[in-house]
Protein backbone atom coordinates (compact mmCIF):
# COMPACT_ATOMS: atom_id res chain seq x y z
CA UNK A 1 0.00 0.00 0.00
CA UNK A 2 1.34 3.54 -0.73
CA UNK A 3 2.28 5.59 1.96
CA UNK A 4 0.28 8.58 3.15
CA UNK A 5 2.93 11.11 1.73
CA UNK A 6 2.97 8.96 -1.74
CA UNK A 7 -1.05 9.58 -2.00
CA UNK A 8 -0.79 13.21 -0.72
CA UNK A 9 1.33 13.80 -3.90
CA UNK A 10 -0.68 11.77 -6.28
CA UNK A 11 -3.71 14.20 -5.14
CA UNK A 12 -1.99 16.97 -5.70
CA UNK A 13 -1.00 15.66 -9.19
CA UNK A 14 -4.61 14.95 -10.13
CA UNK A 15 -5.61 18.74 -8.81
CA UNK A 16 -3.09 20.10 -10.91
CA UNK A 17 -4.13 18.27 -13.85
CA UNK A 18 -7.97 18.96 -13.54
CA UNK A 19 -6.99 22.64 -13.33
CA UNK A 20 -5.38 22.35 -16.97
CA UNK A 21 -7.91 20.47 -18.25
CA UNK A 22 -10.19 22.78 -16.88
CA UNK A 23 -8.56 25.90 -18.69
CA UNK A 24 -8.18 24.30 -21.52
CA UNK A 25 -12.10 23.33 -21.82
CA UNK A 26 -12.80 26.98 -21.41
CA UNK A 27 -10.36 28.63 -23.82
CA UNK A 28 -12.21 25.54 -26.41
CA UNK A 29 -15.45 26.87 -25.65
CA UNK A 30 -14.23 30.65 -26.34
CA UNK A 31 -12.44 29.61 -29.26
CA UNK A 32 -15.19 27.22 -30.57
CA UNK A 33 -17.76 30.08 -30.47
CA UNK A 34 -15.49 32.11 -32.70
CA UNK A 35 -14.13 29.94 -35.73
CA UNK A 36 -18.38 28.50 -35.52
CA UNK A 37 -19.49 31.79 -36.81
CA UNK A 38 -16.14 32.17 -39.25
CA UNK A 39 -17.09 28.73 -40.47
CA UNK A 40 -21.28 29.92 -40.63
CA UNK A 41 -20.46 33.07 -42.24
CA UNK A 42 -18.66 31.29 -45.04
CA UNK A 43 -21.31 29.07 -45.51
CA UNK A 44 -23.13 31.48 -48.08
CA UNK A 45 -20.27 32.03 -50.58
CA UNK A 46 -19.36 28.85 -50.78
CA UNK A 47 -23.08 27.72 -51.45
CA UNK A 48 -23.76 30.23 -53.83
CA UNK A 49 -20.27 29.47 -55.62
CA UNK A 50 -21.54 26.07 -55.62
CA UNK A 51 -24.61 27.23 -57.10
CA UNK A 52 -23.40 29.39 -59.59
CA UNK A 53 -21.11 26.73 -61.23
CA UNK A 54 -23.90 24.32 -61.25
CA UNK A 55 -25.66 26.50 -63.63
CA UNK A 56 -22.30 27.26 -65.48
CA UNK A 57 -21.63 23.62 -65.97
CA UNK A 58 -25.12 22.90 -67.48
CA UNK A 59 -24.46 25.12 -70.30
CA UNK A 60 -20.93 23.97 -71.25
CA UNK A 61 -20.48 20.00 -71.93
CA UNK A 62 -18.51 18.06 -74.39
CA UNK A 63 -15.28 19.41 -75.62
CA UNK A 64 -15.53 22.71 -74.44
CA UNK A 65 -15.65 22.19 -71.25
CA UNK A 66 -12.92 22.74 -69.02
CA UNK A 67 -10.58 20.20 -67.54
CA UNK A 68 -11.35 20.95 -63.42
CA UNK A 69 -15.07 20.66 -64.47
CA UNK A 70 -15.15 17.22 -67.14
CA UNK A 71 -11.59 15.95 -65.27
CA UNK A 72 -9.16 13.69 -67.65
CA UNK A 73 -11.87 11.04 -68.22
CA UNK A 74 -9.72 8.53 -66.28
CA UNK A 75 -9.98 7.36 -62.87
CA UNK A 76 -6.42 5.87 -62.37
CA UNK A 77 -4.35 8.30 -60.05
CA UNK A 78 -5.94 9.89 -56.97
CA UNK A 79 -4.89 12.41 -54.62
CA UNK A 80 -6.00 12.91 -51.29
CA UNK A 81 -5.87 16.11 -49.25
CA UNK A 82 -6.12 15.09 -45.46
CA UNK A 83 -7.00 18.08 -43.48
CA UNK A 84 -6.30 18.01 -39.63
CA UNK A 85 -5.47 19.83 -36.92
CA UNK A 86 -1.82 20.95 -35.36
CA UNK A 87 -2.30 19.94 -31.98
CA UNK A 88 -3.87 17.17 -30.30
CA UNK A 89 -6.22 17.05 -27.08
CA UNK A 90 -9.28 16.84 -28.74
CA UNK A 91 -10.47 13.21 -28.15
CA UNK A 92 -11.09 11.17 -31.40
CA UNK A 93 -11.23 14.35 -33.32
CA UNK A 94 -8.05 14.04 -35.70
CA UNK A 95 -8.15 9.62 -35.28
CA UNK A 96 -11.40 9.81 -36.90
CA UNK A 97 -10.16 11.85 -39.81
CA UNK A 98 -6.73 9.83 -40.41
CA UNK A 99 -9.45 6.46 -40.00
CA UNK A 100 -11.48 7.72 -42.63
CA UNK A 101 -8.54 8.63 -44.71
CA UNK A 102 -7.05 5.14 -44.47
CA UNK A 103 -9.94 3.39 -44.81
CA UNK A 104 -10.44 5.35 -48.69
CA UNK A 105 -6.88 4.88 -49.24
CA UNK A 106 -7.05 0.74 -48.52
CA UNK A 107 -10.21 0.74 -50.49
CA UNK A 108 -8.37 2.81 -53.68
CA UNK A 109 -5.82 0.58 -53.36
CA UNK A 110 -7.49 -2.36 -53.24
CA UNK A 111 -9.05 -1.58 -56.70
CA UNK A 112 -6.07 -0.79 -58.57
CA UNK A 113 -5.52 3.09 -58.64
CA UNK A 114 -2.57 4.80 -57.32
CA UNK A 115 -2.82 7.13 -54.37
CA UNK A 116 -0.79 10.09 -53.29
CA UNK A 117 -1.49 12.30 -50.23
CA UNK A 118 -1.16 15.90 -49.47
CA UNK A 119 -1.43 16.41 -45.53
CA UNK A 120 -2.58 19.57 -43.99
CA UNK A 121 -2.10 19.70 -40.26
CA UNK A 122 0.68 18.07 -38.04
CA UNK A 123 -1.46 15.17 -36.51
CA UNK A 124 -2.53 13.98 -40.35
CA UNK A 125 1.52 14.13 -41.20
CA UNK A 126 2.28 12.23 -38.02
CA UNK A 127 -0.32 9.35 -38.03
CA UNK A 128 -0.15 8.59 -41.88
CA UNK A 129 3.76 8.76 -41.71
CA UNK A 130 3.79 5.36 -39.99
CA UNK A 131 1.89 3.23 -42.78
CA UNK A 132 1.77 5.70 -45.90
CA UNK A 133 5.22 7.50 -45.20
CA UNK A 134 5.93 6.68 -49.34
CA UNK A 135 2.32 8.80 -50.52
CA UNK A 136 2.96 11.58 -48.67
CA UNK A 137 3.78 14.35 -51.42
CA UNK A 138 3.28 17.37 -49.48
CA UNK A 139 2.82 18.84 -45.64
CA UNK A 140 1.19 22.38 -44.70
CA UNK A 141 0.27 23.43 -41.27
CA UNK A 142 -3.14 23.97 -40.79
CA UNK A 143 -2.06 27.36 -38.79
CA UNK A 144 -3.46 28.63 -35.52
CA UNK A 145 -6.40 29.75 -37.47
CA UNK A 146 -7.53 28.52 -41.33
CA UNK A 147 -5.87 31.43 -43.23
CA UNK A 148 -7.05 31.90 -47.06
CA UNK A 149 -3.38 31.57 -47.97
CA UNK A 150 -3.16 27.40 -46.60
CA UNK A 151 -5.58 26.83 -48.73
CA UNK A 152 -4.63 28.95 -51.41
CA UNK A 153 -0.95 26.98 -51.33
CA UNK A 154 -2.59 23.86 -51.45
CA UNK A 155 -5.08 24.88 -54.51
CA UNK A 156 -2.19 25.84 -55.88
CA UNK A 157 -0.66 22.69 -55.58
CA UNK A 158 -3.34 20.68 -56.89
CA UNK A 159 -4.30 22.68 -59.98
CA UNK A 160 -0.47 22.68 -60.53
CA UNK A 161 -0.03 18.37 -59.96
CA UNK A 162 -3.51 18.44 -62.24
CA UNK A 163 -2.54 20.42 -64.96
CA UNK A 164 0.89 18.61 -65.44
CA UNK A 165 -1.49 15.71 -66.02
CA UNK A 166 0.12 13.67 -62.81
CA UNK A 167 -3.66 12.92 -61.63
CA UNK A 168 -7.02 12.24 -62.23
CA UNK A 169 -8.86 12.73 -59.23
CA UNK A 170 -8.96 15.07 -56.25
CA UNK A 171 -10.93 14.78 -53.39
CA UNK A 172 -9.67 15.95 -49.82
CA UNK A 173 -10.88 14.21 -46.31
CA UNK A 174 -12.54 16.53 -43.68
CA UNK A 175 -14.26 16.78 -40.41
CA UNK A 176 -17.95 17.96 -41.56
CA UNK A 177 -19.23 19.90 -38.57
CA UNK A 178 -22.46 18.99 -37.61
CA UNK A 179 -22.64 20.10 -34.32
CA UNK A 180 -20.82 21.19 -30.81
CA UNK A 181 -21.45 17.23 -30.14
CA UNK A 182 -21.15 16.06 -33.80
CA UNK A 183 -18.11 15.96 -36.01
CA UNK A 184 -18.45 13.57 -38.91
CA UNK A 185 -15.12 12.29 -40.89
CA UNK A 186 -16.13 12.84 -44.61
CA UNK A 187 -14.70 12.78 -48.01
CA UNK A 188 -15.33 15.30 -50.60
CA UNK A 189 -14.48 15.70 -54.42
CA UNK A 190 -12.48 18.49 -55.33
CA UNK A 191 -11.45 17.53 -59.34
CA UNK A 192 -13.89 16.75 -60.84
CA UNK A 193 -15.60 19.36 -59.73
CA UNK A 194 -18.75 17.67 -58.47
CA UNK A 195 -22.28 19.58 -59.76
CA UNK A 196 -24.83 18.91 -57.92
CA UNK A 197 -26.96 16.42 -59.58
CA UNK A 198 -30.47 17.15 -58.07
CA UNK A 199 -29.89 20.95 -58.94
CA UNK A 200 -33.10 22.37 -59.87
CA UNK A 201 -32.83 23.76 -63.12
CA UNK A 202 -32.98 27.52 -63.27
CA UNK A 203 -35.95 28.73 -65.22
CA UNK A 204 -34.86 31.67 -67.83
CA UNK A 205 -38.30 32.10 -68.78
CA UNK A 206 -37.25 31.72 -72.54
CA UNK A 207 -34.28 34.65 -71.71
CA UNK A 208 -30.71 33.26 -72.86
CA UNK A 209 -27.85 33.42 -70.55
CA UNK A 210 -25.38 36.00 -71.01
CA UNK A 211 -22.06 36.07 -70.72
CA UNK A 212 -19.04 39.02 -70.60
CA UNK A 213 -16.54 37.98 -71.42
CA UNK A 214 -17.06 34.03 -72.28
CA UNK A 215 -18.83 31.34 -70.66
CA UNK A 216 -15.09 29.48 -71.00
CA UNK A 217 -13.53 32.42 -69.32
CA UNK A 218 -15.72 33.12 -66.64
CA UNK A 219 -15.63 29.00 -65.71
CA UNK A 220 -11.48 29.46 -65.93
CA UNK A 221 -11.29 31.94 -63.23
CA UNK A 222 -14.13 30.25 -61.64
CA UNK A 223 -12.88 27.27 -60.62
CA UNK A 224 -9.70 27.26 -59.64
CA UNK A 225 -11.18 29.71 -57.64
CA UNK A 226 -14.03 27.07 -55.97
CA UNK A 227 -11.19 25.24 -55.16
CA UNK A 228 -9.97 27.45 -53.10
CA UNK A 229 -12.75 27.91 -51.43
CA UNK A 230 -13.79 24.66 -51.00
CA UNK A 231 -10.74 23.48 -49.04
CA UNK A 232 -10.56 27.11 -47.16
CA UNK A 233 -14.11 26.34 -45.81
CA UNK A 234 -13.10 22.28 -45.14
CA UNK A 235 -10.67 23.77 -43.32
CA UNK A 236 -13.20 26.27 -41.53
CA UNK A 237 -15.28 23.26 -40.34
CA UNK A 238 -12.02 21.18 -39.29
CA UNK A 239 -11.33 24.02 -37.02
CA UNK A 240 -14.72 24.46 -35.51
CA UNK A 241 -14.70 20.72 -35.17
CA UNK A 242 -11.87 20.51 -33.55
CA UNK A 243 -12.15 23.26 -30.87
CA UNK A 244 -15.64 21.53 -30.32
CA UNK A 245 -14.23 17.78 -29.80
CA UNK A 246 -11.59 19.26 -27.49
CA UNK A 247 -14.16 21.31 -25.06
CA UNK A 248 -15.94 17.63 -24.98
CA UNK A 249 -12.93 16.10 -24.07
CA UNK A 250 -11.48 18.41 -21.95
CA UNK A 251 -15.27 18.28 -20.28
CA UNK A 252 -14.77 14.40 -19.57
CA UNK A 253 -11.12 15.10 -18.67
CA UNK A 254 -12.32 17.15 -16.21
CA UNK A 255 -15.00 15.25 -14.95
CA UNK A 256 -12.81 12.17 -14.77
CA UNK A 257 -9.92 14.27 -12.56
CA UNK A 258 -12.90 15.04 -10.43
CA UNK A 259 -14.10 11.51 -9.90
CA UNK A 260 -10.75 10.02 -9.36
CA UNK A 261 -9.92 12.70 -6.70
CA UNK A 262 -12.93 11.78 -4.82
CA UNK A 263 -11.98 8.39 -4.45
CA UNK A 264 -8.44 9.31 -3.77
CA UNK A 265 -8.94 11.46 -1.38
CA UNK A 266 -11.35 8.45 0.08
CA UNK A 267 -8.59 5.84 -0.23
CA UNK A 268 -6.40 8.55 1.60
CA UNK A 269 -8.68 9.28 4.56
CA UNK A 270 -9.42 5.52 5.30
CA UNK A 271 -5.56 4.66 5.21
CA UNK A 272 -4.94 8.06 7.57
CA UNK A 273 -7.87 6.71 9.90
CA UNK A 274 -6.62 2.81 9.85
CA UNK A 275 -3.14 3.89 10.93
CA UNK A 276 -4.65 5.76 13.42
CA UNK A 277 -6.64 2.92 14.70
CA UNK A 278 -3.32 0.87 14.41
CA UNK A 279 -1.54 2.95 16.47
CA UNK A 280 -3.60 3.48 19.37
CA UNK A 281 -4.31 -0.19 19.93
CA UNK A 282 -0.43 -0.72 19.77
CA UNK A 283 -0.64 2.04 22.23
CA UNK A 284 -3.21 0.30 24.19
CA UNK A 285 -1.99 -2.85 24.09
CA UNK A 286 1.47 -1.51 25.36
CA UNK A 287 0.08 -0.19 27.94
CA UNK A 288 -2.06 -2.94 29.29
CA UNK A 289 1.13 -5.10 28.88
CA UNK A 290 2.55 -2.86 31.54
CA UNK B 1 -42.75 51.45 -56.72
CA UNK B 2 -41.37 49.21 -59.25
CA UNK B 3 -40.14 46.11 -57.78
CA UNK B 4 -37.40 45.70 -56.04
CA UNK B 5 -34.35 43.25 -56.68
CA UNK B 6 -33.25 40.84 -54.93
CA UNK B 7 -29.35 41.71 -53.66
CA UNK B 8 -26.96 40.18 -51.77
CA UNK B 9 -23.09 40.24 -52.07
CA UNK B 10 -20.68 37.98 -50.76
CA UNK B 11 -17.17 37.52 -49.58
CA UNK B 12 -15.50 34.65 -48.77
CA UNK B 13 -15.90 35.74 -45.22
CA UNK B 14 -18.88 36.79 -44.85
CA UNK B 15 -21.82 38.20 -46.27
CA UNK B 16 -22.04 41.73 -46.83
CA UNK B 17 -25.67 42.27 -47.63
CA UNK B 18 -28.65 40.22 -48.29
CA UNK B 19 -32.27 41.98 -49.24
CA UNK B 20 -33.98 43.93 -51.90
CA UNK B 21 -32.83 46.82 -53.49
CA UNK B 22 -33.92 49.48 -56.12
CA UNK B 23 -30.91 49.68 -58.46
CA UNK B 24 -27.33 47.93 -58.00
CA UNK B 25 -24.19 49.46 -59.77
CA UNK B 26 -21.15 47.00 -60.36
CA UNK B 27 -18.00 47.62 -62.53
CA UNK B 28 -17.66 44.96 -65.05
CA UNK B 29 -14.51 43.65 -66.40
CA UNK B 30 -15.67 44.73 -69.78
CA UNK B 31 -17.57 48.38 -68.37
CA UNK B 32 -20.21 49.08 -65.41
CA UNK B 33 -23.14 48.17 -65.01
CA UNK B 34 -26.43 48.67 -63.39
CA UNK B 35 -29.01 45.92 -62.73
CA UNK B 36 -32.86 46.76 -61.96
CA UNK B 37 -35.49 44.25 -60.85
CA UNK B 38 -36.53 41.85 -64.10
CA UNK B 39 -32.64 42.13 -65.69
CA UNK B 40 -31.86 39.36 -67.95
CA UNK B 41 -30.14 37.00 -66.99
CA UNK B 42 -25.96 37.61 -66.94
CA UNK B 43 -23.00 36.40 -65.45
CA UNK B 44 -19.76 38.82 -65.69
CA UNK B 45 -16.45 38.98 -63.95
CA UNK B 46 -15.80 41.93 -61.79
CA UNK B 47 -12.78 44.23 -62.02
CA UNK B 48 -11.84 46.65 -58.92
CA UNK B 49 -14.44 49.29 -57.98
CA UNK B 50 -17.21 50.63 -56.50
CA UNK B 51 -20.40 48.40 -55.92
CA UNK B 52 -23.25 51.26 -55.29
CA UNK B 53 -26.49 49.94 -53.70
CA UNK B 54 -29.47 52.23 -54.48
CA UNK B 55 -32.25 51.84 -51.97
CA UNK B 56 -35.47 53.73 -51.28
CA UNK B 57 -33.60 56.80 -52.23
CA UNK B 58 -30.02 56.03 -49.67
CA UNK B 59 -27.00 54.77 -51.43
CA UNK B 60 -24.88 51.81 -50.22
CA UNK B 61 -20.98 52.31 -51.09
CA UNK B 62 -18.89 48.89 -50.94
CA UNK B 63 -15.06 48.76 -52.61
CA UNK B 64 -14.98 44.97 -54.09
CA UNK B 65 -11.69 44.01 -55.81
CA UNK B 66 -11.75 40.49 -58.25
CA UNK B 67 -14.99 38.20 -58.53
CA UNK B 68 -18.35 37.34 -60.19
CA UNK B 69 -21.72 39.07 -60.90
CA UNK B 70 -24.47 36.42 -61.46
CA UNK B 71 -28.09 38.04 -62.57
CA UNK B 72 -30.49 35.35 -62.52
CA UNK B 73 -34.46 35.25 -62.31
CA UNK B 74 -33.95 34.79 -58.53
CA UNK B 75 -31.71 38.35 -58.24
CA UNK B 76 -28.46 39.37 -58.35
CA UNK B 77 -25.42 37.90 -56.43
CA UNK B 78 -22.06 39.57 -56.19
CA UNK B 79 -19.44 36.98 -55.09
CA UNK B 80 -16.50 39.17 -54.44
CA UNK B 81 -12.61 38.36 -53.46
CA UNK B 82 -12.64 41.44 -51.36
CA UNK B 83 -15.37 43.47 -50.08
CA UNK B 84 -15.46 46.26 -47.77
CA UNK B 85 -18.55 48.88 -46.86
CA UNK B 86 -16.86 52.31 -47.56
CA UNK B 87 -19.82 54.50 -46.70
CA UNK B 88 -23.22 53.62 -45.43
Amino acid sequence: MASLKEMRNRIGSVKATQKITKAMQMVAAAKLRRAQDAAQSARPYAERMASVIANLAQGVSGESAPRLLAGTGADQRHVLVVATSDRGLAGGFNTSIVRAARERISSLRAAGKDVKLIVVGKKARDQLRRLHADKIIEFYEAGGSPSMDVAQAVADRVTALFEAGEVDVVSMVYSRFQSVVSQVASVKQLIPAEVAADAPPIDLKGAVYEYEPSEEAILETLLPRNLTIQLFSAMLENQAGFYAAQMTAMDNATRNAGDMIASLTLQYNRTRQAQITKELIEIISGAEAI
Amino acid sequence: MADKLHFSLVSPERELYSGLVDQVDAPGTEGDFGVLAGHAPFMTTLREGQVVVRNDGGETLYEVRGGFADVSATGLTILAEHAVLVAP
